[in-house]
């Protein structure tokens, strides 16, 4: 009798583990050092070029429908002359345990062998309940089917899709080149290198506030940042187990530089 | 029966004719009506949805952090109107309440046109109708199953369920009427009663199944009810959505659904009454008995409503005290938040009184109040908890487009189009069962109707 019980525990602990995967090949991070990040939006541009990202123009901005897959939020405390702007890039999280994934009917967004929370635009029918579930609302939904003006549809990335109306779609922390890294090691049988893959905002960001690797390598880049005391992740509270890590930024009082 | 009869004295030949004469004889203001309730099929509802599909859904107002809006709106109300049928039909039977007799049968056609309003609106609500298929589970080429965590997921099987266990109530508990119509009638009407009532004779086997398995059905379709509207509750309470994710949605939602269900019947028999000259069959001391019922659930809802803002209030954190001041206090949010008190909390208190319990202008316009109240809670619950998510770097403010608007009016139309079309195509008043409430004691003995 016991032992059926703790086949049904072993059961429902395997429903808690992220994407029922007992280990991960790889789990991609980010970690973004906002103390680095001066607000110049290179990655945002980066990343609408990397992805065929739809360019919707004033009107769609101000219908709050723009296709940001990462956005640079400002914030601005105080008033003239002592103001502070604090930014913070805020790209999908890649939760472990992602409130998306629980809504999608039709398993549209699911949880990869990598840890990234993946969306398969062909398989999706539009309920919107990722987007309503995200805490992070970084979500974008194709409202229209959005063709590019000739002849910037020649530019268009070969290695994304094109999404077309009625699909939802989210930063994939530029899965094609992560393809391209995995393809490329396994073709020499060896493990993908850190610093190997570059997202297309971690590639242009002029500051260096943005490194990309593998969080499972303890002697990787990230893994070495995450363990810094400035490490926390945006809503911990939240328990999504976001896979975003950021290191907060230290300010002075602005009467000297601080140290 | 005796001494709790609702119906005065009314000769059995009568209640046959009474009936058969609401299905054949039809007056100019009903092609009126019929007609202007599908023109506003078509043009409220069906032509914008075309627009809707062919072009996006980027003709509706929704933007990026509310991304559910008006049309989730709907889909709870009418889900909600359609506990109206199940409460008094399935509930009162089995507490064998004598005045659920002659209002059963619509009560009941409101709750499966209702639930057929609601589950049009989840198709309305896609971002890719075309596609509705992928949420069914059935062995496919595609390769593809479904996510059985997903509330949606429940969503579909519970609604599903409920609409296929209504139908089935509903046409089961009118076969004798249905025979009792195939009876008197001629020409097409003959041949397709004729087929409905399935050759029901009126034997005493006959009889004794449908008392036997009526039970049976009555019994089943209570836990669904209750099923199918917690159900659409944790659609937004297994989120983590500040406005949303609240443990005390489940039963708020059946509560409301019940609600606003009764309310719904309440309104729908004034006109229904009038509409068929059978005052006779639906008394004063139904609405009477019906004014109680909405005092109870006014009371139980209101409770908890309190309980939801001030435990909301006192956990004191910052998203969830954000969003219960954009609720409450933001106009135009906060207009709409103190009409629903009003209308939802304090009106139904005049209830209380006999004489308002007893006239029909009151109880017309409280009921249509508590729907009109019931339906912004659902509006609310949607609109104020998305726009204002924890980010506040996204925060925006949703306003419904015409699109959604005229969606909204036109399903209206549609579950008036259904009921109308209803009225002249089936006994909307239970024949046998309206008998019973006249009561011949011989009759159970003789076992024919």
């Amino acid at each position: 009798m016991s032992s059926i019980f703790k086949r049904i525990k072993d059961k429902l602990a395997d429903y808690r583990r992220p994407g029922y995967y007992k280990e991960f090949d790889y789990h991609w991070a980010i970690v973004v050092d906002i103390d680095r990040c001066n607000g110049c939006e290179a990655c945002v541009v980066a990343c609408y070029a990397e992805n065929n990202i739809p360019v919707v123009g004033k009107k769609g901005c101000d219908d709050a429908r723009i296709f940001n897959w990462i956005r640079i939020e400002k914030y601005i405390e105080g008033e003239y002359p002592d103001v502070r702007v604090k930014f913070i890039p805020i790209m999908c999280q890649q939760c472990d345990r992602a409130p998306c994934e629980i809504g999608c009917p039709v398993y549209a967004t699911y949880h990869n062998q990598d840890g990234l929370n993946v969306q398969v635009y062909n398989r999706c029918v539009g309920t919107f309940t990722c987007a309503t579930y995200c805490p992070y609302d970084v979500r974008r939904f194709n409202w229209f089917t959005y063709k590019p003006d000739k002849p910037l549809d020649e530019q268009l990335n070969p290695d994304v899709t094109v999404r077309e109306m009625g699909v939802m779609e989210k930063c994939t922390f530029c899965i094609q080149r992560i393809r391209y890294a995995k393809d490329a090691a396994k073709d020499e049988e060896r493990r993908v290198r850190d610093g190997e893959i570059k997202p297309a905002c971690v590639q242009s960001c002029p500051t260096g506030a943005l490194t990309f690797g593998d969080l499972k390598d303890q002697n990787s880049e990230v893994s070495r940042l995450a363990r810094s005391r400035r490490r926390y992740r945006v809503f911990e509270e939240l328990n999504a187990d976001p896979s975003v890590i950021y290191l907060k930024r230290v300010m002075g009082n602005g009467k000297r530089s601080h140290d | 029966m005796g001494s709790d009869r609702t119906i005065e004295q009314i000769p059995y030949e009568d209640v046959n004719a009474d009936v058969v004469r609401t299905m054949t004889e039809t007056g100019r203001l009903y092609y009126i009506f019929l007609f202007l309730s599908m023109a506003g099929v078509v043009v409220l509802w069906g032509l914008p949805w075309a627009y809707q599909i062919y072009t996006g859904q980027g003709v509706t107002g929704l933007q990026t952090p509310a991304f559910w809006g008006i049309y989730l709106a709907n889909f709870i109300f009418w889900i909600g109107i359609s506990h109206s049928g199940t409460l008094l039909s399935a509930i009162l039977f089995i507490t064998q309440t004598p005045w659920r007799r002659s209002i059963y049968r619509s009560a009941e056609a409101m709750t499966f046109f209702s639930v057929m309003t609601a589950s049009i609106f989840v198709f309305v609500h896609m971002g890719r109708p075309w596609n509705f298929y992928w949420t069914v589970p059935y062995p496919n080429q595609r390769g593809l199953w479904l996510n059985f965590m997903s509330p949606l997921m429940f969503d579909v099987f519970a609604i599903s369920t409920y609409a296929t266990s209504s139908m089935i109530f509903l046409y089961f508990g009118s076969i004798p009427d249905l025979a009792a119509v195939r009876d008197r009638v001629k020409g097409w009407r003959k041949e397709v009663y004729t087929i409905l009532s399935l050759g029901w004779r009126g034997t005493d086997a006959e009889w004794h199944w449908l008392t036997k398995a009526y039970p049976f059905f009555a019994v089943f379709i209570i836990p669904l009810a209750v099923s199918v509207h917690s159900i659409v509750s944790w659609d937004f309470a297994l989120s983590k959505v500040p406005g949303l994710s609240k443990t005390i949605f489940a039963p708020y939602f059946v509560v409301g659904a019940i609600y606003s269900g009764s309310a719904g019947i309440v309104t729908l028999m004034i006109f229904l009454r009038r509409g068929l000259k059978i005052e006779k069959y639906i008394t004063k001391t139904h609405f009477d008995k019906l004014g109680m019922l909405l005092v109870v659930m006014s009371l139980i809802w209101s409770y908890i409503n309190v309980v939801e803002v001030f435990t909301g209030w006192y956990a004191d954190t910052s998203f969830e005290t954000e969003s219960l001041r954009y609720r409450m206090f933001t106009p135009p949010f906060s207009y709409m938040y103190w009409l629903m008190i009003f209308t939802n909390t304090v009106m139904p208190l005049f209830l209380i009184f006999r004489k308002v319990r007893r006239s029909m202008a009151p109880a017309l316009i409280i009921s249509l109040g508590i729907n009109v109240g019931m339906w912004i809670e659902r509006y609310l619950i949607i609109a104020t908890s998305l726009p204002r998510k924890f980010h506040p770097y996204m925060w925006n403010d949703y306003i419904p487009s015409l699109v959604e608007v005229s969606i909204t009016l036109g399903s209206f139309c549609f579950f008036t189009m259904m009921f109308l079309m209803f009225v002249k195509l089936w006994p909307s008043v239970s024949i046998y069962e309206v008998k019973e409430d006249i009561g011949i004691p011989f009759r159970r003995k003789k076992g024919h109707h």
